[in-house]
This record gives structure tokens, sequence and C-alpha cells, in this order.
């Protein structure tokens, strides 16, 4: 699953929030600066390639995903095409303080999206 | 960057996919707590995910040992479980034996202990097919 870095303009979580349409699972504050966004569904590859405080954009719903971005320092999660986590991922994920949105976007379409701004095209 | 010394033991389950992570996100509080640097930090919490997935995905039981010490932070990895038989093919990036189950959860796709040699500073493993494996991976601090 290939993996997406950029790294342009900073926008914030609830900027990101309108550009997908997406619903808030949890995360009170969204006023955190996005500097980094990758998109995969590959966790090990998370592991691999990502940053401290990249947001994840993923196709993959479970725990392993909360540990990950936990482990991993990310800033957030968008779960894509409109997957419903339950109730025990967002419970982690809010005992984490770890912002958790869902758009019934595609991976490629949020992706694309996110890019467009970030990148200023 | 010195930290006091600490240590703790976790025993995790093989197929306890629910809990899998949660040793390491534990470990990580810890190192959090400790004043470890960050990166440091998540060098060894991805190292020891890892390798706590690979455990939950494979073994049937074992355990994890955090120590923490002014020149190291170290974690040691015994599991009961099937071994491997080629540890060089295991260390390839992209050679998995993973079952559809595992892959579902994000895993399985052979990264698993290239990722954590990749976070260590010092790696070792040992195993005995049918008996099980053993993880040596240590991260250094800073003077």
């Amino acid at each position: 699953m290939p993996t997406t870095h950029v790294k342009r303009q900073t926008i914030t979580l609830a900027r990101i929030r309108e550009l997908l349409s997406a619903e808030v699972f949890c995360g009170n504050d969204l006023s955190a600066k996005v500097e980094e966004v990758g998109a995969a569904d590959l966790m090990s590859d998370v592991l691999a390639l990502s940053k401290p405080g990249m947001l994840l954009l993923t196709g993959l719903v479970s725990m392993q995903v909360i540990r990950t971005a936990m482990v991993a320092d990310l800033c957030g999660v968008v779960f894509v095409r409109g997957k419903k986590p339950a109730g025990e991922i967002i419970a982690l994920a809010r005992e984490a303080n770890l912002p958790v949105l869902g758009t019934s976007l595609t991976l490629f379409e949020s992706a694309g999206r996110l890019y467009g701004v970030i990148s200023g095209r | 960057m010195a930290a006091e010394e600490f240590e703790a033991e976790y025993h995790v389950t093989g197929r306890d996919y629910a809990n899998a992570g949660r040793v390491s996100t534990n470990i990580k509080d810890i190192l959090k707590h400790l004043g470890i640097d960050p990166a440091l930090m998540r060098r060894v919490a991805i190292a020891s995910y890892e390798a706590e997935m690979n455990l939950v995905m494979y073994a049937t039981r074992g355990k994890m040992r955090l120590v923490v010490n002014p020149g190291a932070v170290t974690i040691f990895v015994e599991d009961e479980g099937p071994g491997i038989e080629n540890i060089a093919l295991a260390m390839e990036e992209g050679y998995s034996t993973a079952t559809p189950e595992m892959r579902e959860m994000g895993f399985g796709a052979g990264m698993g202990l290239p990722n954590i040699k990749r976070n260590a500073d010092d790696f070792e493993i040992s195993s005995v097919v049918g008996r099980g494996t053993r993880l040596y991976i240590r991260v250094n601090q800073a003077e």
C-alpha cells in the first residue's frame, strides 16, 4: 500500500474536517496544526515511514490503528470510505487524547483534497 | 540524557488482538514519565510495538521486559511459539508467513523485524523451531 508524504503549508484539524466534510468521532480541540499527512492501510508502513505529528488517513479500522498512532506520535486519524469505528476504538483514542475523524470520501479523494490545499495547487 | 533506572516485565498472550499493543503504549508512557528524549522514546515504542505484534500474531505466549538505565533503553522479548526456521529470510523486507487475519490488522507484510532492526542501535534475534524466539532490542541514550 503506497504511503504519501507532503510537507507544504500547515492547516488545522478543523480545516481538514471542513475539507473532507468529516464527522468528529472524538477530539474536542481541533486547533492543532497539521504539517504532514500520510495515507496508508498498512500499519507497519506507518511505523516505518511516518514522522511525528503526521495525520493518518486510512481505510483500516481497528484498535491497532489507534495504537499505531499512539506509538508513532501521530496528531490524529481520519477513517475514510465511511467506515465507523467501534466504541472501544473511540474509547481508546479518547483516553490517548487522539482526535479521530471520519469521512465518506475515498482514500484517494481525501488525500487529493488535502494535498491540493497543503501544496497550494 | 540520563534517566533513572527502571525495570518492568509484561506477559503477552498470543492471538489476543484486542490488547495487542497495550504493552508498548504502556512502555512509552513510562519512558515519557522518566523524561526520555521523545525521538528515542518513539524509536523504542515502534520497535516494541512491532515485537509485541509479532508475539501476539505468531506465539502462544511470551514475556517482554523493559530495562532503562542511563546508557540505554532495552527491550527483551521471549516467546513460546513456533520459532523461526530461517532468520535471514525473516529479516528480509516483504518476507512473511502471515495469515489474512493478521494482514487485516495492518500487519503481517514482512516489515516487522526490519522495522525493529531499523529503530535499534543493537538488535539480536535467536530462535528454536518448535520452542520460541528471543529478541534483544537496545536503543542507546545520548551521553
